[in-house]
């Protein structure tokens, strides 16, 4: 009976393709709410792509679909709290790169040479997520079949790359649709999107030059503010200020996003941000599972993000030698605990796929945090709630609430087990049923700031 | 019965001690004291006694030097070590905007080694790609430590410039790091391009500081105005105009120093040091009498064309000239046998050995304008000091402990102890990412 309902539910239409009926019931779940206790028997109800109840005893309104969830489990959709997912053209470049957009991309116009700060190289910081979103970008149903809903997805090529707009993983016509926060806040990176790639040989070329050009753009900034407001008040008898975009988005931008995957990069951002009084959000943080760097995270109250994508020995041949430095070593081995330990140190974190589309490798991303150390219900809460959190939209996503966003996943078997099956994801109240082959592996992954693997 | 009596009171002694005493010891001062045999008393990281007598404080670790040799902390005036991302700016000719502060590596396995071999205190500089280069820092090296606290408290910080070859070579469109098609050009692509980016960088600098010494005065009368706007580059200059940073010049031939002194004086600064400065020695009049000093290498030279006329001779001969000298690595294999590069001043000019000693030292301190704390045992000065189980200027000097501000960064003995451990934590995790490898390799789960 159970199987008949469902398979009559599913049956019309291509299987990728939303249904919307008005209400829906998810009926005899397991109900993992992430913000209250589990409910072992209960049901979620849908209306109008929210959450109007949610409970053991909740009735089933009669003009609802039901699915009947006899034996699964709902959790909330996750969160990918920093991704590339929509953005033309970040799907490629990166390991195995097969995430082309559907819609070729058009390469961006050559450089031209920068010979300092005032020519504001690799700076598109007006640049807004949301205006880019590319609907039909086939790493959206990709990155949905892990059960992830909704992604903070950023530009994230150049220093400051631009603002990044948390979206839900509709299959919609427009980008728009999509759209949740459009400014989530600007992406800097330093190292291969900095002095690494592109630039044409120009300003800046080492990373104390990025670190030199970002002190002076928010002192331009600081600048900008005062003269802008001085011409705003009385405009006669002054000069003109000249505008200037990249300042416009630096201004508009109300948290920065920095690099740092070593404790003495931790450190470095950490006292930069400060500096530069921006609220940051850290991310990579591959060494955060140093004493030393938790500790320091948690004095500064810092939010940061942490990569799925650990550290893996580099492909080597046979007869090659291991010449990793036992530092080297220890972080492969050491990394994969971070989430652990920041979760012991009481550190407000979440985790990122960091260009993990596949489901496969996604799930044993995480699955590796939880075999070493990090509990079960905590990685979920890291890839859930507590990104929410971070960019301050706990009151519409991350967790099953009545009122919520409808971002939920039907699963059989816990979340992140070697054996579990996704069979629905919902997205603004909108079902979806999970690819079995979803194209697309990679995307890029985040960057590198300083000298990788550290110095030999 | 006395080493009764000192038994005793080390036993009294509480763990982690913050009192030294570093005894039967040859002592090189390098201060008023000269060399002899003796103690040295630490407090809280600070020389308290120096001599061949010393009162022992109660509760003191004891060093028991045996006849060994102790030096103040060796200071290289010029290192590029405990640097991320790359230590040249090159892309512009004036990256004064950018500082070494920022990007300071507590982690680069050449500090350690730098350790090792005796040195307590570097002048970690800019490369030398542009004629005026980036800002500079003066680090301990404080092995463990983190980025900040490597930092040399009360340091003037300096910045880098270079004539001559490095910096036209990044301009030259022929030949030179990154030329081809794609690439354009960077002035200068000349000697005498060099020297007008300099001059051109002072004009703006006092222009500059003219902008801003206006904006401080009628903020003092208690007006309101909109202040200029800040340019880290040109902020950079602004300070070394005002004398709060140190200029290190990168020179080989004597025209370029002449020029560099002219420029400097026509433009209200002053050299602090000259480094590499190979062909000092014909023009060490000059550099005295502009007060600048030299740093400069022992016998490395002839990399290059304008690196040919050198001479071993050339420390001592501006030494006796006047010319406050120091030996440098600019290198992180150098930089671990400083002490032996100083004993060739010995051997090339005749210097004795606190002469010599002098130039790994207290010279390069008084260079760097920290000889206040660092440079010489002395009393009231941080306790930086190296152990060497011989005469520190020979080549079979091995450098036993390394102390700074009284703590043990290097132990000969812990460190050989040490590395079995190491090595076998290595093999383990390198067994278990193997296994782990050989586990993943072949299976692919039938579900999936």
């Amino acid at each position: 009976m159970n199987k008949l309902l469902l398979t009559a539910f599913l049956l019309p239409g291509a299987w990728a393709l939303a249904q919307v009926p008005g209400t829906m019931a998810i009926h005899n779940a397991k109900i993992v709410p992430v913000s209250g206790p589990v409910i072992a028997k209960g049901t979620v109800v849908i209306r109008n792509g929210l959450i109007d109840a949610v409970g053991d005893n909740v009735q089933v309104p009669p003009e609802a679909w039901v699915v009947d969830a006899e034996g699964m489990t709902v959790y909330p959709g996750l969160i990918d709290a920093l991704s590339t997912v929509g953005i033309p053209g970040a799907g490629r470049g990166g390991r195995g790169g097969v995430a082309t957009p559907a819609v070729p991309v058009v390469e961006p116009a050559p450089v031209q040479r920068s010979w300092g700060p005032e020519d504001r190289p690799q700076t598109t910081s007006w640049l807004l997520a949301a205006d880019e979103i590319q609907a039909d970008d086939r790493r959206i149903e990709t990155v949905r079949s892990s059960g992830i809903t909704t992604a903070v997805t950023f530009p994230t090529r150049g220093i400051f790359a631009g603002q990044g707009s948390i979206i839900d993983l509709i299959s919609g016509e427009k980008g728009a649709e999509m759209v949740l926060v459009p400014a989530a806040g600007q992406y800097l990176s330093l190292g291969r999107g900095g002095f690494g790639g592109g630039g044409g040989g120009g300003f800046p070329s080492s990373l104390m030059g990025v670190i030199a050009y970002i002190r002076q753009i928010y002192l331009d900034a600081d600048h900008y503010k005062l003269v802008k407001e001085a011409y705003g008040r009385d405009a006669r008898g002054m000069q003109r200020p000249e505008y200037d975009r990249a300042l416009e988005g630096v201004i508009a931008s109300k948290r920065i996003l920095l690099p740092a995957n070593r404790t003495v990069e931790i450190d470095r951002m950490l006292r930069f941000a400060a500096e530069l009084k921006q609220p940051m959000i850290l991310y990579g943080a591959r060494d955060a599972y140093e004493p030393a760097a938790a500790e320091l995270l948690k004095r500064a109250n810092a939010s940061v993000l942490v990569s799925l994508r650990w550290p893996t020995p580099p492909v080597r041949s046979p007869d090659q030698e291991d010449t990793d430095t036992l530092r080297v070593l220890e972080e492969r081995d050491k990394a994969p605990t971070a989430p652990a330990v920041l979760q012991q140190a009481g550190v407000k974190y979440a985790l990122y796929s960091d260009g993990l589309d596949a489901p496969r490798d996604f799930q044993r991303a995480v699955k590796k945090a939880i075999d070493n150390g990090l509990p079960r219900e905590d990685a979920l809460r890291a890839l859930t709630l507590s990104a929410a959190e971070i960019y301050g939209v706990a009151d519409r996503v991350g967790s099953i609430e009545k009122g919520k966003i409808a971002n939920l996943v039907l699963t059989k078997g816990d979340i992140f087990d070697d054996h579990t099956t996704i069979v629905m994801v919902f997205v603004d109240g909108k079902k979806y049923t999970p690819v079995e082959t979803a194209p697309g592996g990679r995307g890029p992954a985040t960057d590198e700031p300083g000298n990788p693997g550290g110095n030999q | 019965m006395k080493r009764v009596l000192l038994t005793a009171l080390i036993a009294l002694a509480p763990l982690g001690a913050d009192t030294i005493v570093i005894q039967n010891a040859n002592i090189m001062t390098e201060g008023p004291k000269g060399n002899f045999k003796g103690s040295v008393v630490v407090q809280d990281g600070k020389i308290t006694q120096v001599g061949e007598q010393v009162l022992m404080p109660q509760g003191a670790t004891v060093i028991e030097a045996g006849g060994q040799y102790l030096i103040p902390g060796i200071i290289d005036c010029h290192s590029h070590i405990a640097g991320d991302g790359g230590i040249n700016e090159g892309s512009v000719s004036v990256s004064s905007m950018v500082d070494i502060k920022d990007i300071i590596n507590p982690d680069d396995i050449a500090i350690y080694r730098a350790l090792a071999g005796g040195v307590t205190t570097a002048n970690i500089l800019h490369g030398s790609a542009n004629a005026i280069g980036g800002q500079t820092i003066v680090l301990k090296m404080r092995w463990g430590k983190s980025a900040q606290e490597m930092i040399f408290a009360g340091a003037l910080p300096g910045i880098k410039f270079a004539l001559g070859e490095n910096p036209k070579r990044a301009g030259n469109p022929v030949g030179g790091r990154g030329a081809g098609t794609t690439q354009v050009a960077r002035y200068p692509a000349t000697r005498m391009g060099v020297e007008d980016v300099i001059r051109e960088a002072f004009n703006d600098a006092k222009a500059y500081k003219a902008e801003w010494d206006a904006y401080d005065a009628r903020v003092a009368r208690g007006e309101r105005p909109i202040p200029p706007r800040k340019d880290l580059k040109l902020q950079a200059l602004r300070e070394v105009l005002e004398n709060k940073r140190y200029v290190h010049v990168h020179c080989y031939r004597a025209d370029e120093i002449l020029m560099m002194i002219r420029a400097a004086e026509d433009s209200g600064f002053h050299v602090r040091t000259f480094q590499h400065v190979l062909e000092g020695y014909k023009v060490a009049k000059e550099i005295a009498a502009h007060g600048a000093g030299a740093s400069t290498f022992s016998d490395w030279w002839a990399y290059k064309i304008e690196a040919i006329d050198a001479i071993p001779f050339n420390a001592a001969l501006m030494a006796r000239k006047g010319v406050l000298v120091s030996f440098n690595s600019d290198d992180a294999e150098l930089m671990r046998h400083l002490n032996s590069e100083a004993g060739k001043a010995m051997k090339y000019g005749g210097l004795n050995e606190t002469e010599a000693l002098a130039m790994v030292t207290i010279n390069p301190a008084k260079q760097l304008g920290i000889d206040k704390t660092v440079g010489s045992i002395e009393a009231g000065k941080d306790a930086d000091m190296v152990l060497y189980d011989g005469f520190p200027l020979s080549d079979l000097a091995k450098v036993q402990k390394v102390l700074i501000d009284g703590t043990v960064y290097f132990d000969r003995d812990k460190a050989i102890a040490e590395q079995a451990t190491k090595d076998a934590e290595k093999k383990r995790l390198q067994d278990k990412e193997r296994a782990a490898q050989q586990k993943q390799q072949p299976t692919r789960r039938p579900n999936q």
